[in-house]
């Protein structure tokens, strides 16, 4: 792979590094981006048993069949999208391993396997008040009673479609977003953080914050 | 006139150690927290208050909330200024400043007011009737019509304040916090539903607040306050005051706008917005909006000081203002006595009671007897006395079937007159919700009918005027909303005791007759339709309610009829001898109140109006000092305009470099969609007109798709990556049309096909480098493919490695010279770039936009799709029959091809234009005509579609659809344009290389 000093995350140009705090006080929203995470998209009959077997098999656990539900590792889970597709989210730059797996115990069936990393990038966000910020965006209701952790949906946040994956109850949700979008999206999220207070934390400090509350689960 | 000395000294629910100070028309006035600007004005003293619409008639003002028809003013200033605000609705701040709508030089000398002696020329449907002929002069008229008529003034700065959007789910929503609407929550909230209750006042209460009413053997505002502190400690319930609940849509979507910092005046601090919008989505919906009080239709009905009775009681309790000195109560129905003794106990001199029922109830005698107030049966006020106030009033005995007065009048020396015409339950939402209301003569007022969503009405909103039926109502609302949802057992919690005194019936009166003495009886104060006017549209044949609406355009002002409406359809009905059940309601419509723009429009102003898609190089480009052209969302570099060159200057530039030595270009944005499946050449061969069977891997093919209809759709080149496996790429625009495309016929129509789809448009980064020195650049960059034609031919592609990093590589040209588009990871497209420019030095490696691009493509004669074609364009047309295969049994357009239209020799085709004059650069757009005349119409034969200045061929050349243009190459043709002509000589489409051994090579 290339050098990383070479590349570019969708919202590098936002320097958002200069601006990460290592303890977001008081903020009630807390953004970063997670960069360069792999994912992969995953097509295929789960009623089908050499799909169903091949797929557990590369990937070490059945794709989820609950609509909306993301099931996995911590560093390998996959998102529910429709009857027959998936995208499998995993650690920055193992997706052409994840890419191979699947094709290899795949191959044979009626499947697809795409690698779709580099198309989109991931905006995290979490903090007393990011449920209320996501609101006022995203029309899909994230009230504890109708949407909690290991859930996953796609939607849109004001303009810009994204794929919203709540991680836990503090509330932590990651917003998949085509990279072409994320500009707009990260600018129309931090105005909507405005009431709130916003803070912007780098990667380590965003996992950090999130081991703190919860042991288990998705990364 | 700053000593309210229309305030009382105790009582009221303002807040007196919070004195405030305020501006009404140029003077100061003073004021308390937790008044509005209606209640601070009638605490000063301060009757006139605006002009009316149309006869600039003095108004004062009739009501204490939203229902409010007259006073409206224009509230702040400069960027600030909001027209048309209900004083009963401003909530009042320190230094609040408003003034008068619709007059000039001032409300108490109105030039307008000359309306009002030429109203007989003013009658219903008078612009309707006066102003259609002729049809030229409208515009003269409207100049007119603009400076006489409207209300407010719209700011003409932009708006400086933040207004917010936000969604929100709740399972049972209440509209209204009154005593209904407190209760509907308190039942659903009690057993763990998700409930929003909104109220439009700053205190929640509703019709409590201007009452003296006990419950449970207390001050009802006691459980008022418990109710809102149990509501406060349910963490399920959320309380919205200060919102309007202003639209009822489909799917119980509710509209709500919160005024969350109006109260506190203009601010530096913008962190919190000046208003929110909620969109609200509920699972069952509670109305409890109340009801609205109606007026009297009676002879100046108008004048400053004529009041609805619950509002002037409302002034007493809740602000402790008398809203006249001497008063005189005027009602048909018994909810105007409890008014009538809490203006007497608030120090207002109630001289009567006016009662039109012959036998009033028995029950409010003694009290009135005990406060010294008359009780006048069988009678009512027929005209008001006095102008810019009431000094007055007339006082008749009615007749028995309320046709005529009786006798003389008795006048009473009053500069109040409170009124009560009966109550007409707020159906607004119900209505709006789709539910079509149902008279009920019992109250002489519409209720709800069935519903049409999930939703229940109760209390007043529903005909339950009593307070321990409102009680009942919304806890048993609740409860069932509630249970309806999974939650509690359905059963209401018990009602308290209340301190009702049970009201007989009321006796309807609509129009009470004319005193005789050319006053005006209004129906619809706001838009200024008189009793007068609803007869004589009736006379004129209007009997349709819609249509008496919109003739007299009652109920069509900023308060939608909310106190207008029963009146007029009750007219109508007496004038056609029709039942008001016959006659029927008009729609209600959204919003309820009026919404600022700024609400609707939320945050999406500015730059995040609509979203900027950019591709990983924009900030490359940008530095580079390109200027963009927006394709669909996103932007592109369109040139790149060193210091001091044009548009012009820069495009031969860039066109020379690609054709001599070498340019580079971002076409990152072609839409690319990866397809994977057994059946993916099945679904090829289907979607474009031309044969895929014998591409191999490593090869790509260009490929046109149609709509049914055989008209060009959509283009592209799609590679074939291995047995089973394509990139399809498409135009930039086109890129989720034709994903959308592809999933809907193999989602609808070829469900057998096995097929998958992924778009992959953004997972690649594409850098075309284009021209004689192409392949010596990549040659340096890239060790591990072999670049020679007869390895890599032209429509092939390759994987490898270029400037060490893994990247795809097509061999395709769209500016007819040797190209590679260079496909890497996104996230190293800055890093390829760079060093392509680094390592392109020594070819002074020259980056273009898409104006160059299209240059390019147009010398070689290749279409843009959306350029080129307009929906209307076959593949033939533009002469590329080539491309469609004759051989297949099916393609999508194929049969749309064969019909007899798609052959017709003077179709319009595709062709070159060379303009006889080499410095004229023809217009895009333009027409060519047969014939040339002074001015259009002139008969069209075709237009031009692209048309450029060529450095390569040192002269300008475009493309145009021209009628049967291919049999007449060599013909001259007349191009027109904003007047003027040109002339050009139609050429075949193709200006460049026309063997193609430049891109082959």
């Amino acid at each position: 792979m290339v050098e990383p000093y070479l590349r570019q995350s969708p919202l590098d140009h936002l320097s958002l590094d200069a601006r990460a705090v290592g303890d977001p006080g008081g903020a009630g929203v807390v953004a970063g981006e997670r960069r360069f995470i792999a994912k992969v998209s995953l097509r295929g009959d789960p009623a089908d048993p050499a799909f169903a077997a091949g797929a557990k098999t590369a990937l070490g656990f059945a794709p989820p069949v609950a609509p909306n539900t993301v099931d996995g590792k911590r560093d390998r889970y996959a998102l529910w999208l429709g009857p027959d597709e998936w995208l499998v989210v995993g650690a920055p730059d193992t997706q052409d391993k994840t890419v191979a797996a699947l094709r290899a115990a795949l191959a044979g069936c009626h499947a697809a396997v795409t690698d779709v990393s580099e198309g989109r990038t991931i905006i995290r966000l979490t903090g007393a008040h990011a449920r209320d910020v996501i609101a006022k965006g995203c029309p899909i209701d994230l009230h504890p009673r109708a949407f909690g952790p290991g859930r996953c949906a796609q939607s849109r946040y004001a303009r810009a479609l994204v794929i919203l994956h709540q991680l836990d109850e503090a509330p932590t949700f990651d917003l998949h977003v085509d990279r072409s979008f994320a500009d707009y999206l990260w600018r129309v999220i931090e105005d909507a953080s405005l009431e709130y207070g916003f803070a912007v934390v780098a990667e380590p400090v965003m996992a950090a914050l999130k081991r703190r509350r919860t042991p288990q689960g998705q990364d | 006139m700053t000593d309210q000395r229309f305030r009382n000294a105790a009582g009221g629910r303002i807040d007196r150690s919070r004195p405030l100070t305020f501006q009404f028309n140029g003077r100061r006035y003073d004021g308390f927290g937790g008044d509005t600007l209606a209640s601070a004005l009638l605490a000063n003293g301060v009757r006139l208050v605006g002009r009316s619409f149309k006869y600039h008639r003095p108004r004062g003002i009739v009501a204490a909330g939203s229902e409010e028809s007259n006073a409206l003013v224009q509230l702040g200033t400069g960027a600030r200024t909001e027209p048309n605000v209900r004083a009963t609705q401003a909530e009042m701040h320190d230094e609040l400043s408003a003034a008068s709508v619709n007059c000039w030089p001032s409300v108490e000398v109105d030039v307008g007011a000359i309306n009002s002696a030429l109203a007989a020329f003013l009658p219903a449907g008078f612009y309707y009737k006066t102003f259609m002929w002729p049809p030229r002069a409208w515009r003269f008229y409207e100049w007119f019509i603009r400076r006489a008529a409207g209300l407010g003034r719209a700011p003409t700065e932009p708006d400086p304040d933040r207004y917010e959007k936000t969604y929100a789910h709740c399972d049972v929503a209440v509209v209204g916090a009154g005593p209904a609407g407190l209760a509907a929550a308190l039942a659903a909230g009690r057993v763990g539903a998700r409930v929003i209750l909104a109220d439009e006042s700053s205190e929640f209460g509703g019709s409590l607040l201007g009452e003296a009413a006990t419950i449970a053997a207390a001050p009802a505002l006691d459980w008022v306050a418990g109710a809102m502190a149990e509501l406060a400690a349910l963490p399920e319930v959320r309380l919205l005051p200060r919102t309007t609940v202003f639209g009822y849509y489909d799917h119980n979507h509710l509209g709500l706008i919160e005024r969350v910092t109006d109260h506190l005046g203009p601010r530096t601090d913008t962190t919190l917005p000046r208003q929110r919008l909620w969109k609200v989505l509920a699972r069952q919906v509670v109305l409890a909006t109340g009801a609205i009080e109606r007026p009297l239709v009676f002879d100046d009905n108008d004048r400053p000081g004529v009041m609805l009775a619950s509002a002037a009681r409302t002034y007493a309790n809740r602000w402790a203002v008398r809203a006249g000195d001497r008063a005189i109560v005027v009602t048909n129905n018994d909810s105007a006595y409890p008014a009538a003794l809490d203006l007497s106990e608030a120090g207002v001199n109630v001289q009567a009671v006016i009662d039109a029922r012959e036998t009033p109830p028995d029950a409010w005698r003694e009290p009135l007897r005990v406060r010294g107030i008359d009780l006048a049966a069988g009678r009512t006020v027929a005209a008001a006395l006095g102008r810019k106030r009431v000094e007055g009033a007339e006082v008749y005995e009615l007749a028995a079937d309320g046709s005529r007065l009786i006798g003389a009048a008795r006048c009473y020396d009053c500069d109040l007159i409170a009124v009560s015409g009966g109550w007409s339950p707020t159906l607004h939402l119900f209505s709006q919700s789709g539910g079509r209301p149902r008279f009920d003569a019992g109250i002489a007022a519409f209720v709800p009918g069935e519903s049409r969503q999930a939703e229940r009405s109760v209390g007043a909103a529903r005909g339950t005027f009593s307070l321990a039926g409102c009680l009942a109502e919304g806890f048993a609302g609740g409860a069932a909303a509630a249970l309806a949802c999974g939650f509690g057992d359905g059963v209401a919690p018990p009602v308290p005791a209340t301190g009702d005194t049970p009201a007989g019936p009321l006796r309807p009166l609509w129009r009470v007759p004319t005193a005789g003495h050319g006053g005006k009886a209004f129906v619809d104060a706001q838009n200024d339709v008189t009793a007068d006017d609803v007869e004589l549209a009736a006379r004129e044949g209007y009997r349709s309610v819609e249509h008496l609406k919109r003739y007299t355009t009652t109920g069509m002002g900023t308060d939608q009829g909310k106190t207008s409406n029963v009146n007029a359809l009750a007219i109508l009905a007496d004038l056609t001898n029709a039942t008001i059940a016959e006659v029927g309601t008009t729609t209600f419509r959204p919003p309820y109140t009026p919404v600022t723009y700024g609400a609707l429009a939320g945050r999406s102003v500015g730059d995040r109006f609509d979203p900027v898609r950019m591709t990983g190089l924009h900030q490359w480009h940008e530095a580079a000092g390109a200027l963009f052209e927006d394709v669909g969302q996103w932007k592109r570099p369109w040139y790149y305009p060193r210091r001091g060159e044009t548009l012009h200057q820069a495009v031969a530039r860039e066109c020379g470099a690609v054709r001599a030595s070498l340019g580079i270009v971002d076409a990152s944005t072609l839409g690319k969609i990866d397809i994977q499946g057994p059946d993916a050449l099945k679904l090829l061969n289907l979607v474009y007109t031309n044969a895929w069977d014998n591409l191999e891997v490593g090869r790509c093919r260009y490929g046109l798709m149609l709509k049914e209809d055989g008209m060009v759709f959509d283009d592209g080149v799609t590679a074939r990556l291995g047995p089973n496996h394509y990139h399809m790429t498409t135009t930039t625009g086109g890129a989720a049309r034709v994903m959308g495309w592809l999933e809907e016929w193999v989602q609808c129509e070829w469900l057998d096909m096995r097929v998958h789809f992924t778009s992959t448009t953004t997972h690649w980064t594409v850098v075309a480098i284009a021209g004689p020195n192409a392949r010596r650049l990549l040659a340096e960059l890239c060790p591990d493919i072999d670049l020679e034609s007869a390895a890599f031919p032209f429509m092939a592609w390759r994987d490898g490695t270029v400037a060490g990093i893994p990247a795809r590589v097509f061999r395709v040209s769209f500016s007819g010279e040797q190209s590679y588009e260079i496909n890497v990871p996104s996230s190293c497209g800055v890093a390829l770039w760079q060093v392509l420019m680094t390592a392109g030095a020594k070819y002074d490696i020259t980056p273009y936009g898409t104006e160059t691009m299209h240059v390019l493509r147009a010398e070689k004669g290749f279409v843009i799709v959306g350029q080129e074609t307009d929906g209307t364009t076959t593949p033939q047309d533009l002469g590329m029959d080539w491309i469609v295969s004759k051989k297949k049994t099916d393609f999508i357009g194929k049969r749309g091809l064969t019909r007899a239209d798609c052959g017709r020799a003077d179709r319009k085709q595709l062709v070159g234009l060379l303009p006889e004059n080499s410095k004229d650069t023809l217009q895009e757009g333009a027409q060519i005509v047969a014939e040339i005349r002074p001015k259009p119409p002139m008969p069209m034969e075709g237009h031009v579609t692209s048309s450029y200045w060529s450095a390569a061929l040192g002269r300008p050349f475009a493309l145009a659809l021209l009628m049967g243009g291919r049999a007449r190459h060599g013909q001259t043709v007349a191009v027109s344009s904003y007047g003027t002509t040109s002339w050009a000589k139609v050429v075949p489409p193709i200006f460049w290389d026309k063997e193609g051994e430049r891109l082959r090579g």
